[in-house]
């Protein structure tokens, strides 16, 4: 099998005609696994989200590629399709619509017609994942994060990361809203889905996720781009300084200077 | 502008004609006849904002012979899809005639009746007597007095005292004969402190073309009785349809309407209850998929009178193609009605440029020890849900489905017959898909 690889060039992505994020560089391969941190409201959901293709953020210049093909050309479906998933750091509910029926037509779509799941293969593989998760079996028949607490709805989007098996995985802050044991459980998930043919990016505010799913390589995001890309022991020294000190080492100052 | 009103096709003398056929007694026929000098006078309803001036309410051939057996495996396909897995209570009607009908001994034994409307007034001539034609005035309009005049079908439940059932009560009516017209009147009487579930599908085939329903239903739920009453409508898009279910509630009392209103055709229907006595309770829920280039209009009325009386109503509805309904839901707390708590919500999700949704909150209150509140809104499949769904590899108009079905789906959970209940998923899977 070959190993994916998702390259992301000078990206710029505005929402409501405000720009975000500001040449935004990355490389990734099957296999790695890449932290995202910075300061709120510097653009790490909003990448994410222009990745995906939300509708509402609109990328002015740069390229995506995965395994070689224009992301940026394709739908929201389309784009899953190809292998890219998100989890959402705000994950929608949708009433009357079970989480075993919402992930089975997902699945199904990957696989197109006349190659659907068969039924009993689909409900061990849930039931295996829910295991996997420690999700209580309620929640396959549930309907999607209706009622669901917060990290309940986080666990949800990794059973989802589990149950479709895509080449890349976006997770934004996958840990906010866990408790401990929780947080080992989605790590046991992530870990789980490690191998060569699947990439990840975690976007997240803590090092100590990090501590259960260990990173390759850890960047650093601030006013729209990346401005540092380090191995894990980067996390550990921002966990130290702050964002305060890392912009006295970098010389940053704040974004409306930089603009002006 | 006068409303011009297309004459009527049947006068008196055929009309006692039919009911002679038929065997009908005297209190019956008279009624008929009563029906029809009401049907030549009286103007059509004049639903709000929905022009029915042209729709072929009363041109049918109404005296129509089944065309099915009375076997069960000669019951034609639908028919047979929506019958109960399990021998249970059903009446079958093709073309408004019965030909099968099952009821479990057990409950013929405890004085339970069920069996078709011509079987019910020659057999308990008074007992219909006393409620047909109480809750809904045959003089309502045009269209309840031609339901009177020309009724060619229909059913009977009735519930003694203290008998209380829970398996359901089913009644299917399929129309097939071309161009004809089901005028059903449907009675369900629940006696003091009994309990019932009564569950009727209509379902007609293309054959019928330019066709007609005008179906009455009417249920008494006395002191402390429990009536659910569940309801598909699914008639093919060149019949015209009538419907009224309209529900009288004693003291304690207490209904659940779980309507599933999928017709293809024009469709008008009312539905209304009277919460009368003391401490009366309702829980309306209705679910329609406007498609096609169809109009519909729904009336939904709750009428408090007794104290302390509480009702529920939702209703949700999805908007296809070029059609256009109307949702009225009116709550009305008279005088005197103090304690009474009405809630009324309708959502409307409107899945086409082309189509029209209309949802009308109307309270009007009369007392000032009560609770009321409505919501209602019209609006598009939520953005975000639909970046979620696609966003997992589902095509925009697979999510679209799953959201609009969703949404529908509180009411289809409710409905008491699982087949019926799959009757009513694959009708909105095939409208809305
Ligand atoms: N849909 C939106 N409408 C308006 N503004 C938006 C929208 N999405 C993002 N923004 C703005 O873009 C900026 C970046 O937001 P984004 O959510 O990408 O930050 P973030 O780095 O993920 O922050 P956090 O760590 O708090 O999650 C913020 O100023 C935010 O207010
Ligand atoms: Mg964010």
């Amino acid at each position: 099998m070959t190993i994916p690889e998702l390259k992301i060039n000078d990206l710029h992505v505005s929402v409501e005609g405000k720009s975000i994020v500001k040449g935004f560089d990355l490389d990734m391969k099957g296999g790695e696994i890449h932290a995202l941190m910075g300061p709120n409201g510097t653009g790490k959901s909003t990448v994410a989200s222009a990745l995906m293709g939300h509708p509402k953020y609109e990328v002015t210049s740069g390229e995506a590629l995965l395994d070689g093909e224009n992301l940026l050309d394709m739908a929201v479906d389309e784009r899953a399709r190809a292998g890219m998933f998100l989890a959402m750091q705000y994950p929608s509910e949708v009433s009357g619509v079970t989480n075993a029926d919402f992930l089975r037509t997902a699945i199904n779509g990957r696989r197109g017609e006349g190659n659907e799941i068969p039924l009993m293969k689909f409900i061990k593989t849930l039931d295996k994942k829910m295991q996997m998760l420690d999700m209580d079996q309620s929640f396959a028949e549930r309907y999607v994060n209706e009622g669901f607490s917060g990290g309940e709805k986080k666990r949800n989007e990794i059973l989802q990361l589990m149950m479709l098996e895509p080449k890349f995985a976006i997770l934004d802050e996958i840990d906010s809203g866990l408790d401990i044991d929780a947080l080992k459980w989605v790590a046991k998930g992530v870990n789980a889905m490690r191998s060569e043919t699947f990439g990840c990016l975690i976007i997240t505010h803590y090092q100590r996720l990090l501590n259960y799913i260990r990173p390759d390589k850890v960047h650093i995001m601030m006013n729209g781009r990346i401005v540092k890309t380090g191995g894990p022991e980067l996390a550990l020294q921002l966990e130290k300084e702050g964002y305060d000190g890392m912009k006295a080492e970098l010389g940053i100052k704040d974004d409306e200077t930089v603009e002006a | 502008m006068s409303i011009q009103v297309k004459d009527l096709p049947f006068d008196a003398e055929e009309i006692s004609k039919f009911a002679e056929k038929r065997n009908e007694p005297k209190w019956f026929s008279d009624i008929r006849l009563k029906g029809l000098a009401h049907a030549e006078e009286l103007p059509l309803p004049a639903p709000e904002k929905t022009r029915i001036a042209d729709w072929n309410f009363t041109h049918f051939n109404y005296q129509i012979r089944s065309s099915a057996g009375s076997q069960l495996s000669e019951l034609p396909q639908p028919v047979q899809k929506v019958m109960p897995r399990d021998a249970g209570n059903v009446l079958i009607h093709v073309n408004g005639v019965p030909v099968y009908s099952h009821v479990a001994e057990h409950l013929k034994e405890q004085g339970v009746i069920y069996t078709d409307l011509a079987t019910a007034i020659r057999e308990y001539g008074e007992l219909v007597a006393n409620y047909y034609f109480k809750t809904t005035p045959i003089d309502r309009h045009r269209l309840t007095a031609l339901n009177a005049a020309v009724v060619n079908g229909g059913t009977f439940l009735y519930v003694p005292k203290n008998v209380t059932i829970s398996e359901p009560f089913q009644t299917v009516y399929y129309q097939d004969a071309p161009s004809s017209g089901l005028v059903a009147h449907t009675l369900v009487v629940a006696e003091e402190n009994s309990s019932v579930t009564f569950v009727e599908s209509y379902l007609s085939d293309q054959a019928v073309g330019e066709g007609a329903a005008n179906i009455v239903d009417e249920v008494v739920a006395k002191a402390n009785a429990q009536v659910r009453f569940g309801a598909v409508d699914e008639f093919t898009e060149q019949m015209v349809t009538y419907v009224s279910r309209q529900a009288e509630i004693a003291r304690d009392g207490r209904i659940q309407w779980a309507l599933g209103q999928m017709n293809d055709g024009n469709t008008l229907s009312e539905n209304a209850t009277n919460l009368e006595g003391d401490g009366a309770a309702a829980d309306i829920k209705a679910v329609s998929v406007g498609s096609g280039s169809q109009k519909q209009n729904f009336d939904n009325y709750v009428r408090h009178v007794g104290k302390a009386t509480q009702s529920q109503l939702l209703v949700r509805a999805a908007q296809m193609d070029a059609s256009n309904s109307i949702f009225n839901a009116r709550t009305k707390i008279e005088r005197g009605a103090s304690g009474a708590d009405g809630e009324q919500t309708q959502r409307v999700l409107m899945l086409s440029d082309q189509a029209r949704g209309d949802a009308n909150p109307i309270l009007l209150i009369d007392e000032y020890d009560v609770i009321a509140g409505h919501a209602a809104s019209v609006g598009r499949v939520d953005p975000d849900q639909l970046y979620y769904l696609m966003s997992r590899g589902i095509k925009q108009a697979v999510a679209e489905k799953l959201i609009v079905e969703g949404f529908l789906a509180p009411i289809v959970d409710l409905l008491p017959i699982d087949t019926v209940r799959d009757q009513l998923t694959t009708l909105i899977e095939r409208k809305v898909g």
